[in-house]
């Protein structure tokens, strides 16, 4: 069973880059002009894998529009973009799950009832409407912090921080919602099952319940949720940081569509694609560690 | 009778699903009679720039001048449009192929579904920026790109449907009879399966609309003069920093739109039986 998991996802892997590769080679009119500039005429196979070698070398090649190397483009935003993600994660993961597990606990209640309505709610709020409702009131009537998150070397870790609050909470309430119903979910399912109800005769309080025989066994599918809401949340950068003005790989990859700046659509849509899905292939495994039971097979 | 079956369905609605389902109406009739509710015409300069909302314009006016509810009710029409064509045709195809693999199991069925995962595998946003970046961003382009790049979810969810289905014994009776492959999808599963694929749908619209609002907010969807919701809040967006909130009010504008099908699609769906596959 693990075999079977872990060799889909490796094997997605070499897929995905041929088939950017493919989407490209599909209008050859578009490419043309560009092909003829940049001796791509030969066979579309040996280009991509000349290019998969120099990936896998570190070259990423170079830059239509201005002719700079895509590594160093890429390095400083890479971890910018890094930096963002990583800290809208600390903050909502521990949320989500907390949340979810009021929600439980207060099951059908006015609590549950107000928390299901707003993220319902908020997972239907395109992104650039919570960032601008935030910058509006936060950023521009409150003047609590800065409407545009530009960030340099210079500024110290605590500037960093405040110049990307108002993305990562942005971020935040983006992927809570969606983290906290499908925690909420997986421990109610665990509820329907015998063993709760067992440990309900013996008299134990609902908090114990839950904590002590749900939680342990609704890690699982936890774990699976965060981490695919992490990989979402990689792909909600993009546009979390046009709206804030943010320095990162999101801005990069869409500044370079724009331009029609094929090499580096192709690194960046390439590395974006490769941590999403190291991120899912990370949950197929950790979903395997949290229970034992996938680890033999049937 | 008409109005009978209106009143049954009314009745059974929650509340949420009723003020949303009042919205959607009213979105859907001003995108139709766009030019007769409009109150200006919508690419003619009007008034100043980033006039604040008053008695003769409604929600203001935007960067150039132009009056917000006239832009408002003609870019619902390019929104409506081209995310509800693309729903339906990533429908089409996601359920066309999704009934295909379950119909014929086997290589077919393994080949598709691979193929499946495999565009599965590739963020959706991310995907189609870098096909955007090589493909014209004309509107039948957009149509095509979000239609198929959204059918792989619908081909999950179909084919998960249809699997339960194949299994029963008027399928297996009609196969017996020598009826084809396409009479086995269109004739016994099809109509089997419609009530979960129809929430489905309203939740892809939503889903369709979000993305198109997202790929024009970035400058990579509906191309100007033309205007939707998400590029109106792209135009507007440099004055959020001042303090003019004219790029909120295309971008509430989506929002209502998606909260309403959601309400809608959660009320039926907590009706109907549970859905299959799941968002």
């Amino acid at each position: 069973m693990i075999s079977v998991i872990i060799f889909a996802g490796t094997e997605l892997l070499p897929g995905d880059v041929a088939q950017s590769i493919l989407g490209q080679s599909a209008t050859p009119e578009a490419v043309q002009n560009l092909r003829l500039e940049m001796g791509l005429d030969k066979p579309a196979i040996t280009r991509y894998f000349s290019w998969l070698v120099n990936i896998f070398q570190g070259d990423l090649g170079t830059s239509l529009s201005s002719g700079r190397a895509i590594s160093d483009m890429i390095g400083d935003r890479f971890s910018n973009t890094l930096f963002l993600a990583a800290s809208a994660a600390i903050v909502a993961v521990p949320l989500a799950i907390f949340l979810g597990l009021i929600a439980v606990l207060h099951r059908d209640g006015i609590i549950d009832k107000f928390i299901s309505i707003t993220t319902l709610s908020m997972i239907s709020l395109p992104e650039f409407f919570i960032g601008y409702l935030l910058i509006l009131f936060i950023a521009v009537d409150l003047n609590w912090l800065p409407s545009s998150s530009i960030i340099y070397d210079s500024m110290s870790f605590g500037e960093q921080l405040k110049a990307i609050a108002l993305p990562c909470i942005t971020l935040t309430l983006v992927v809570l919602a969606h983290m906290m119903r499908m925690t909420r979910a997986a421990i109610l399912n665990v509820m329907s099952s015998p063993y709760i109800e067992t440990a309900q005769l013996k008299g134990l309080s609902s908090f114990k319940i839950i904590f002590h025989h749900a939680f342990p066994n609704a890690i699982s599918p936890i774990i699976t949720v965060v981490v695919l809401n992490l990989a979402y949340l990689v792909v909600g950068v993009v546009v979390v940081e046009i709206i804030f003005v943010y320095p990162g790989m999101g801005q990069l990859l869409v500044d370079h569509v724009t331009n029609r700046d094929i090499p580096v659509v192709q690194a960046v849509g390439l590395i974006f694609a490769a941590i999403y899905i190291l991120l899912n292939v990370f949950a197929d495994v950790m979903a395997i560690i949290a229970n034992p039971r996938l680890r033999h097979p049937k | 009778m008409n109005t009978n079956f209106l009143h049954s369905l009314a009745s059974h609605l929650s509340w949420g699903a009723r003020i949303g389902l009042t919205c959607l109406i009213l979105f859907a009739c001003a995108a139709i009679l766009a030019p007769f509710v409009a109150p200006y015409n919508p690419n003619e300069i009007v008034g100043d720039v980033w006039e604040p909302v008053s008695g003769a314009f409604w929600l203001g006016t935007d960067q150039l001048g132009r009056d917000i509810l006239s832009r408002l009710i003609h870019g619902a029409r390019n929104t409506f449009f081209i995310a509800g064509a693309a729903t339906l045709l990533s429908f089409s195809m996601g359920t066309f192929l999704g009934f295909l693999a379950a119909v014929s199991g086997g290589k077919t069925d393994q080949l598709l579904s691979r193929a499946n995962d495999l565009m599965m595998a590739i963020p959706t946003l991310i995907f189609a920026l870098v096909v955007l970046s090589v493909l014209p961003s004309s509107m039948a382009v957009l149509i095509i790109v979000m239609g198929v790049l959204d059918s792989t979810r619908v081909f999950r969810l179909s084919r998960a449907v249809a699997v339960d289905i194949v299994v029963m014994d008027y399928v297996e009776s009609a196969r017996l009879r020598g009826e084809g492959t396409m009479w086995v999808i269109f004739r016994e599963i099809l109509p089997n399966a419609l009530s979960p694929l129809f929430a489905e749908f309203g939740l892809r619209f939503a889903f369709a609309v979000l993305f198109l609002s997202t790929l024009s907010f970035l400058g990579l969807g509906i191309q100007p003069p033309d205007a939707d919701w998400g590029s109106m809040v792209k135009e507007n967006k440099d004055g959020i920093v001042f303090g003019i909130p004219a790029a909120l009010i295309p971008a509430a504008a989506i929002a209502i739109l998606t909260i309403s099908i959601n309400l809608v699609v959660d009320s039926i769906l907590s009706r109907t039986s549970s859905l299959k596959g799941g968002r």
